[in-house]
């Protein structure tokens, strides 16, 4: 009950018109960029939390976290998991560098109305 | 540069200067739980208020200098009449337009986090509150009582549902959003309990009236009660009386100060317009701390009027607000103080600093001989906290140090 209660009214808009400084669009994103900001802040508060906790119990010496040298093998994985992640976050680029190759291409809407004169 | 890297790696690092990680807040017996990530969600908060105050606000005086100024002289043959000009010129830097929707949805971001941690336990804290206060004398609520629209027109500082606010009864979720999440908005610059202007209060009252014994205290628009609790706590004597049009923070104050320990605080929710329940002459000392500036041009005038009449002669009225607007503020300092009346849902703090408060406290009865001034600032654990007279930056009208407006019965 108590979640679904922060679910649905944690985001609530207090009353009153909200002002825009930006372009509306730009302000959106940049709202949206922002949360995401303190969320990234909050991940990384919590992997200092558990990195010193595991120092404090003895299971690891941060010290070896910034001395960490890869092997080749675990370097690849990871340069590989670097290149799955930013294809998936640029996608939009991508499409749209395809769209520009492709030329005046058809907007779904045109071929339904084609096909519904057919 | 690459050949400063030997000298800073030799140099002793800096000392920190930044807000006390959010662990360092007080607590009680109505306050939140706030788990792990719900902390560094604070955190990254008060992090940001700082941000702004400090490395993006500069570059705003800076455009208004570099161009804004000039380009309004350009194009009207002048400077700026006013702060109204001033801002509507602003509006048109990107610089100022870039660190208004940053400090905009900054406090949207605190809202939201803190609605999330006190609306999951929303049910809990109810529980809590009704245990402290049920059947209590101290708690007097009034379910009838109009709430002023110049509360229920917009909510205070962008807090969903404001003071007044209950989503079932015997809600203090509202309360407990305001309380716990004004250690991250103020960077910890009023203490772990928030309740620095309240000290501060104390400070000044002790300093200048040593041997003031007040028997009868009342305070307009207690809230939660941070700022109550330490003048409570230092007239042990006294009987404390608090009001506030708010049932939840009604609830939630007299709860919260009975956990903490203190006794003498009764809590009474009412709009201090109308305080006819209170006999002529029956209190030895008004209060109001950073109250003013949420009410109307009417209703401050009618607790002026209010405050002379509960006033027993001698008695002491003393409201804590920030500086007004004199003729030797420069505008642009006027126009960034305008900032959250315009934009973070703060209607009257532009009217109200711009008005001849002393004139009005004569108005209402008081003799301009008896008029009071003053400085007030946070008093904190230095230990803990920078503290705020010596703060640097100026986040213009969120600083710890407010001004007295006041008289002597």
């Amino acid at each position: 009950m108590s979640v679904s209660a922060a679910l649905a009214g944690a985001s609530a808009k207090p009353a009153g018109k909200r002002p825009y400084f930006l372009d509306r669009e730009v302000e959106r994103v940049l709202a949206i960029t922002m949360a995401v900001a303190q969320e990234l802040s909050v991940a990384r508060e919590r992997i200092d939390t558990l990195e010193r906790l595991l120092e404090r119990h003895g299971v690891l010496d941060r010290a070896e976290i910034d001395a960490f040298a890869p092997t080749p093998q675990e370097a690849a994985e990871r340069g590989a998991w670097v290149q799955e992640y930013l294809v998936r976050v640029l996608r939009i680029v991508q499409q749209e560098g395809e769209a520009a190759a492709a030329g005046g291409e058809l907007a779904s809407e045109e071929l339904a109305v084609e096909l519904a004169q057919s | 540069m690459d050949g400063d890297v030997t000298q800073s790696a030799l140099a002793p690092p800096a000392p920190y200067d930044g807000p006390p990680d959010y662990r360092a807040v007080g607590r009680h017996g109505v306050f939140p739980d706030v788990s792990h990530d719900e902390i560094a969600r604070l955190n990254f908060l008060a992090h940001m208020n700082r941000h702004l105050a400090t490395r993006v606000m500069p570059h705003v005086r800076t455009a208004w200098d570099a161009r804004g100024a000039p380009a309004f002289a350009a194009a009207h043959g002048r400077a700026p009449a006013d702060r109204h000009e001033v801002r509507r010129a602003l509006l048109a830097d990107p610089v100022f337009c870039t660190w208004s929707a940053l400090r905009r949805l900054t406090m949207e971001q605190r809202q939201q986090a803190g609605r999330w941690v006190t609306l999951r336990q929303a049910e809990t804290l109810a529980v809590r509150a009704r245990a402290l206060t049920d059947g209590d004398p101290r708690l007097s609520l009034d379910p009838s009582l109009p709430i002023p629209r110049y509360i229920s027109g917009i909510d205070h500082h962008c807090m969903p549902g404001s003071y007044h606010t209950e989503a079932f009864a015997g809600d203090v979720s509202g309360a407990a959003n305001y309380d716990h999440g004004l250690f991250a908005t103020t960077g910890g610059q009023l203490g772990r309990y928030s309740d620095g202007g309240g000290h501060g209060v104390v400070h000044w009252m002790q300093r200048h009236m040593p041997d003031f014994a007040p028997a009868r205290i009342l305070e307009i628009g207690c809230t939660v009660g941070h700022s109550l609790l330490p003048i409570a706590a230092a007239y042990p004597d006294a009987e404390v009386i608090a009001v506030d049009v708010g049932a939840p923070v009604a609830r939630y104050a007299l709860a919260r100060a009975k956990s903490l320990g203190i006794d003498n605080v009764r809590v009474v929710q009412a709009d201090a317009t109308d305080l006819s329940r209170f006999a002529d002459g029956s209190f030895d000392w008004v209060q109001s701390t950073m109250f003013l500036h949420e009410l109307s041009g009417p209703a401050m005038r009618a607790i002026f009027a209010e405050s002379f009449r509960l006033l027993r002669p001698g008695g002491i009225m003393l409201h804590v607000e920030q500086p007004q607007y004199a003729v030797d503020m420069p505008l642009f300092e006027q126009a960034m103080r305008d900032w959250d009346a315009f934009y973070n849902n703060e209607p009257f703090w532009s009217t109200m600093h711009g008005l001849d408060l002393d004139g009005l406290v004569v108005q209402a009865g008081f003799a301009a001989e008896n008029l009071l001034h003053g400085g007030v600032t946070a008093v904190v654990d230095r230990a803990v906290f920078p503290d705020a007279a010596d703060e640097k930056g100026e986040d213009f009208g969120r600083k710890a140090a407010w001004h007295i407006v006041g008289a002597r019965r």
